[in-house]
């Protein structure tokens, strides 16, 4: 029997990289001479208005004098847009809760991190009803917050958030109950998901927020912020619903068959079985949802909610402050993508994590 | 009505009652795909300890046949009593049936994002109740029998199709079955795989487990069949020991299909 050896080492050789995916043929080079170029031309002025002509401090708005971004306009207003009309004195209780989010979640980047896994479980299920006590307060001594001071960041991720918690348990639910042989069950669901997808988020809130008091009976009047949640809730629900349901299509008849002839019980073959194989199947799917709902959120706008785009927006039209939407869209969009490009590496992450290499 | 199905129940309590001996009852059972007649009143009796090979040609229905002892599929008419156990639409009484017949697939349907003690352990662990550790244990334990011990901490994708296999076996052993089914365990493997299969399946034998095989391996039919069935067209049409079936067949359709197989 001859020995084994270890794999031969490939070498990463950038210059030829470079000759075989950005000059290999004729178009490729044209395409990469022209990109490069435009990057050069705009990369510099780009800079120049967000970092070096920029002005990050300073007293008020005259303190921007230079060609590049107005910073400080961010950095005065910091405060309204991460907590929107919160009492300055209460926001300790926020600062709690982003950095609870921070510890439960920032980790799951980290391999071997230890505790990660019980980090991510209290991250799902302790830090809600943490963020249930502290952020309203109005018991525990705790000054009551109502729900129309809440805004900006704050409020952003608390939709998203609700939203993402709430919907993948629901969605798994109606997603099983659209796959189920009794038809009362199967029915409820299928009307429900296409009810649901077939009506815009914007309509959603605007009816949670308008219309459905207008049915309620009287003294049953919840908060508004509450509706838009249900609405939001909802609404995503029945989408990931519709993206689970694929992932459980395409597992085979025969994972059900062995779970079956296991004896496993319905729930447990589910719970088992077949879900962790569906969701991880659809993991890209799901991440997919849960981004286009954080974007979603901005729509709170409608309903008088003023999530970070709309604190953003109320203030660049200050008189007091020339010109600084840009800064302001800017941050906005940096704001999300620094939540959603999180969100696409953490699947990916996880999308690697769970391939055990089995190929059907 | 009720009073009826108070009597079936007590028809079930003596049944198991008789059920030394006797542990697959089927009994002019008759199941449809929608109108395609695909069993044709099957009465079978399987004693303990029995090792029966089913065989046939292709559609015959010997999967369907076998998935029904295990309420894989459902029969619509008749009876089938597993360990004193009829099986109805009673979840129950499905369950407790499913509890003591393991069920090997041709394509293994191994749990591709468990690894192999994961998948051995899963069963004993949710429906048996047994303590984590003891289920590993006993997980141990078949695999070394199997002859796989040193595989169990792989995912199933990382094994050849014969280990998968094995596994397979290995996995529903762990349930301490009363009775095992075989659903053509060989025929997906390559040549070379399908010894390392068999091997497991005569070991199995010898110690006494009651098996039900649907295989087209005359070889392990004639060292370790008690009796080997012939279906075709959804009947069952020849039944007997090997030596009888193999040397004297008695209806022209087993001598036919003998012809074709063996000439191969
Ligand atoms: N779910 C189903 N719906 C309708 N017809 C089916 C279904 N499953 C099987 N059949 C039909 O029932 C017949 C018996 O099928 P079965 O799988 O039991 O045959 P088999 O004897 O196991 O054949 P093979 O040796 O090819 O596995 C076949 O004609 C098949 O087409
Ligand atoms: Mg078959």
């Amino acid at each position: 029997m001859s020995e084994s050896m270890a794999p031969p080492k490939r070498a990463f050789a950038p210059v030829q990289w470079m000759r075989d995916n950005l000059f290999n043929t004729w178009y490729n080079i044209l395409l990469t001479v022209v990109v490069v170029y435009m990057i050069g031309t705009s990369i510099g002025p780009l800079l120049n208005w967000l970092f070096l002509d920029a002005t990050f401090t300073g007293a008020d708005p005259k303190d921007c004098v230079g060609d590049g971004a107005c910073w400080l306009f961010i950095n005065q207003r910091l405060n309204f847009f991460m907590y929107g009309f919160y009492p300055d004195a209460q926001q300790w209780r926020v600062d709690i809760m982003f950095f609870l989010l921070a510890v439960a979640f920032v980790p799951q980047f980290i391999e071997r991190f230890p505790a990660r896994r019980w980090l991510g479980i209290f991250g799902m299920t302790g830090l809600p009803i943490i963020g249930y006590i502290l952020i309203p307060g109005g018991w525990f001594g705790l000054e009551e917050v109502q729900s129309n001071k809440w805004g900006g960041l704050m409020l952003t991720l608390i939709l998203a958030y609700v939203g993402i918690i709430g919907s993948l348990p629901l969605g798994i639910i109606l997603a099983l109950g659209r796959r189920s042989e009794m038809p009362v069950i199967r029915g409820f669901c299928v009307i429900f998901i296409e009810v649901w997808r077939a009506v815009p988020l914007i309509t959603v809130l605007f009816m949670a927020s308008v219309m459905l008091p207008l049915f309620l009976p009287e003294g049953m009047n919840f908060e508004k912020l509450l509706r838009a949640l249900i609405g939001i809730t909802l609404w995503q629900s029945a989408y990931m619903a519709e993206v689970i349901r694929g992932g459980l299509q395409a597992i085979p008849r025969g994972q059900y068959e062995a779970g079956s002839a296991l004896g496993l019980g319905y729930w447990r073959k589910m719970r088992l079985i077949i879900l962790p194989q569906a969701l991880t199947l659809v993991i890209p799917g799901i991440v997919n949802t849960f981004i286009g709902l954080f974007m979603d959120t901005t729509l709170v706008l409608i309903i008088g909610l003023f999530d970070i785009l709309g604190t953003v927006q109320s203030t660049i039209t200050d008189p007091a402050w020339q010109n600084v939407a840009i800064e302001g869209y800017v941050f906005v969009a940096f704001c999300f993508w620094v939540f959603c490009f999180g969100m696409s590496r953490y699947s990916q992450n996880l999308e690697r994590k769970l391939d055990t290499g089995h190929k059907t | 009505m009720t009073e009826q199905m108070q009597s079936e129940q007590g028809q079930t309590v003596v049944d198991s009652a008789k059920a030394d001996k006797t542990i697959i009852h089927v009994e002019a059972m008759h199941k449809w795909y929608g109108s395609f007649h695909v069993l044709k009143n099957l009465n079978l009796d399987v004693a303990q300890g029995e090792r029966i090979v089913i065989c046939g040609p292709s559609g015959s229905g010997k999967s369907t046949f076998i998935r029904c002892i295990n309420r894989l599929e459902e029969h619509q008419q008749g009876k089938i009593v597993v360990d004193g156990v009829e099986l109805t639409d009673d979840v129950r009484h499905i369950d407790s049936v499913r509890k003591e017949v393991g069920m090997v697939f041709q394509h293994f349907n191994l749990f591709p994002h468990m690894t192999v003690l994961e998948n051995c352990c899963v069963a004993p662990i949710w429906v048996r109740k047994t303590p984590r550790k003891e289920a590993e244990a006993t997980a141990m334990e078949y695999l070394k029998r199997v002859k796989i011990p040193d595989q169990a901490n792989k995912y199933p994708g990382q094994l050849s199709g014969g280990q998968q296999q094995r596994v397979a076996i290995a996995r529903a052993l762990c349930m301490k079955p009363k009775i095992m089914l075989f659903d053509e365990p060989t025929s997906a493997l390559d040549p070379e795989m399908i010894k390392e299969v068999l091997d497991t399946m005569i070991e199995l034998a010898s110690s006494g487990m009651t098996m039900l095989c649907v295989t087209h391996e005359m070889g392990f039919a004639k060292t370790v069949a008690d009796r080997v069935i012939f279906m075709d067209g959804g009947e069952i049409v020849e039944s007997a020991p090997p030596h009888d079936f193999f040397d004297n067949p008695q209806e022209p359709r087993t001598q036919q299909f003998l012809k074709q197989i063996l000439h191969h």
